[in-house]
């Protein structure tokens, strides 16, 4: 689209980046750009401390997105299987930046952002549903959209598109037992 | 009160044995849609809501994994049922960013009519049953008559009513013709009618009234705090709208005022939702008298578009082009990369986080649905309201199970 590279957001995130740079220094996370995205890569060990600078000190005040992604198998794929995005965005400007935290097998897991959002809660339940990726600290983390006895995690790649026969197999309750 | 609905504890009963439990759904007539709520009672005021959906999960997201950035927009479009043609726009518009992609002026207008369009005819459906659940079953009969012709427009322009599967990478599935412009001014000169004689029912209803104020209110840091966008956080108080703040399309071009509520209860939501039709209206009035000539497609050498019929016939370019984008293994080459592109739908921001591999399908078809996220505020706006404020709250709040669950 038009606003791929004269997005006036651009500047905006660029002055995000200095802000950042001057809390965090180098080394921390590394930031690449993609059309007008900009993409903060980040270890979980400081996932915490970068959303929370975002929030408080570059005003990006609303969660818009919490989601996970398998790349097993991706192509020229070198770092973590897993990865979880988040998209915050500052209500005044309307910059975006997602931050993106890797975790791998065989105990994928993360900090939770619950403290810091709410809204984090749902959407961190459903990274969990379809991935299996824990997050501690989140005060509530059950099974969302998949019923209670599934055992896989189907957004996986390895979980194949058509299931592994859990529907045929799931409990049934006749009137009496309900 | 606490500062905060999150901070909030749970409410006290004066004995234990006096709170009950209601299993509210799966299939209920005022859910509108499948989704089940366990409510814990004290009499008939609510102490705890528990939410549980997934009754319509369907692996929207793995399907995108194995369908083609085409074919993926028949799967779009049933999200959000209510409003198909903005999925459909949110959905390519996620596509044509990572393809690095600008679309020829008439497309984006022609984009901005059905997306506005369907704006419509979501605010009519959520405005219509909100007064339906409170007993105003008049209102909801005129709102769903309009409506239909929505949905004659879908008709012409695409040949299907519902889910008219109209957007492709790169443009449409057909460009609008005469016929499809003389039905959407139809329409435009039967709204406001419509719209004043929903008016003339509901804004001074007394029992609409009574039953919307002061019901399910939400803060405007508590709105921001649970991820609300478009028109939950507008009611809220939170001034923010894509197509102002960080336009796409051909949005700048059009004069609109962003709506917005302070009070943050269920009477600001619906009338948000009202106010918000008419300035759709607005667009499209301005977008069909200003829109474009010219091709709404891009040219075939851009290798995007599927070419028409009579392109494939009588042309060696447009029988290639179109035998590369059919068959397996060839199609779209993309970037190895991934981005994310919102959308002001209806229900508030519609995001696309796509992740792509280099082929013609997708790797990771991320959809941001703002039904779940609002859905997530209803147990806290709830709490220490009537059961009967149930239907209202819902409605407000206009959650569509199919983009709940997806």
């Amino acid at each position: 689209m038009s606003t791929a590279t004269t997005s006036p957001s651009v500047d905006h995130q660029a002055a995000t980046l200095k802000t950042l740079a001057s809390i965090f220094g180098d080394g921390v996370y590394s930031a690449t750009r993609f059309r007008d995205n900009l993409r903060l890569y980040v270890p979980p060990s400081r996932l915490i401390d970068l959303l929370t600078a975002l929030r408080d000190q570059c005003g990006y005040a609303l969660l818009s997105e919490v989601g996970g992604t398998d790349y097993l198998g991706y192509p020229g794929r070198t770092r973590s299987r897993f990865e979880v995005h988040y998209v915050v965005r500052n209500l005044d400007t309307a910059a975006t930046v997602v931050v993106k935290a890797g975790v791998d097998d065989p105990d994928p897991t993360l900090p939770s952002a619950v403290p810091l959002w709410e809204g984090a809660n749902w959407m961190e339940r459903e990274v969990f549903d379809m991935f299996g990726i824990r997050f501690e600290g989140h005060p509530d983390l059950r099974r969302i959209l998949m019923p209670e006895e599934f055992v896989a995690f189907p957004l996986r790649k390895d979980y194949p598109l058509r299931g592994r026969g859990e529907r045929h197999n799931f409990p049934r309750l006749t009137r009496g037992e309900s | 009160m606490a500062a905060s609905l999150v901070d909030e504890p749970d409410l006290k009963t004066s004995s234990k044995q006096a709170t009950w439990t209601l299993n509210f759904g799966p299939q209920h007539p005022a859910t509108h849609t499948t989704l089940r709520l366990v409510l814990e009672l004290d009499g008939e005021r609510i102490i705890k809501a528990t939410p549980d959906i997934g009754y319509l999960h369907s692996g929207f997201e793995k399907l995108g994994e194995h369908l083609n950035y085409n074919q993926y927009v028949t799967v779009a479009d049933r999200k959000n049922y209510i409003s198909p043609p903005m999925n459909e726009v949110a959905w390519h518009n996620a596509v044509e960013k990572l393809l690095g992609v600008e679309l020829t002026p008439r497309c984006q207008y022609i984009r901005v009519i059905i997306g506005e369009l369907s704006r419509i005819s979501d605010h009519l459906l959520a405005t219509g049953a909100a007064a339906l659940d409170l007993g105003a079953f008049t209102a909801f009969l005129y709102a769903f008559n309009l409506r239909e012709q929505i949905y004659d427009v879908y008709e012409e322009m695409s040949g299907y009513r519902f889910h008219p599967g109209y957007t492709r990478v790169g443009g449409v599935l057909y460009d609008f013709n005469d016929r499809v412009l003389d039905r959407i001014r139809k329409f435009l000169s039967n709204f406001p009618v419509v719209w004043r004689d929903m008016e003339k029912l509901l804004f001074r209803n007394r029992i609409f009234l009574d039953r919307m104020r002061g019901i399910g209110r939400l803060s405007k840091e508590d709105a921001i705090a649970l991820s609300c966008t478009g028109p939950i956080a507008r009611a809220s108080g939170v001034p923010f709208d894509l197509r102002k703040d960080a336009p796409y399309l051909a949005y700048p071009d059009f004069d609109f005022d962003v709506v917005y509520c302070e009070e943050g209860d269920c009477w600001a939501r619906f009338m948000v939702r009202m106010e918000e039709m008419r300035q759709s209206a607005r667009i499209i009035e301005q977008a069909v008298a200003k829109l474009p000539g010219g091709p709404a497609n891009l040219p075939i050498a851009e290798k995007l578009n599927l070419p028409d019929k009579a392109t494939v016939y009588n042309s060696i370019e447009g029988l290639i082009q179109h035998f590369e984008l059919i068959m397996p293994n060839r199609g779209f080459e993309t970037p190895v990369n991934e981005v994310y592109a919102a959308v002001e739908s209806p229900n508030g921001e519609l995001g696309y986080y796509l992740v792509a591999d280099g082929s013609e399908f997708a790797w990771r078809v991320r959809t941001r649905p703002p039904s779940f996220i609002h859905f997530a505020v209803f147990p806290h706006i709830i709490k220490g309201h009537a059961l009967a404020d149930v239907v209202a709250v819902l409605g407000s709040l206009s959650i569509i199970a199919a983009e709940l669950d997806r």
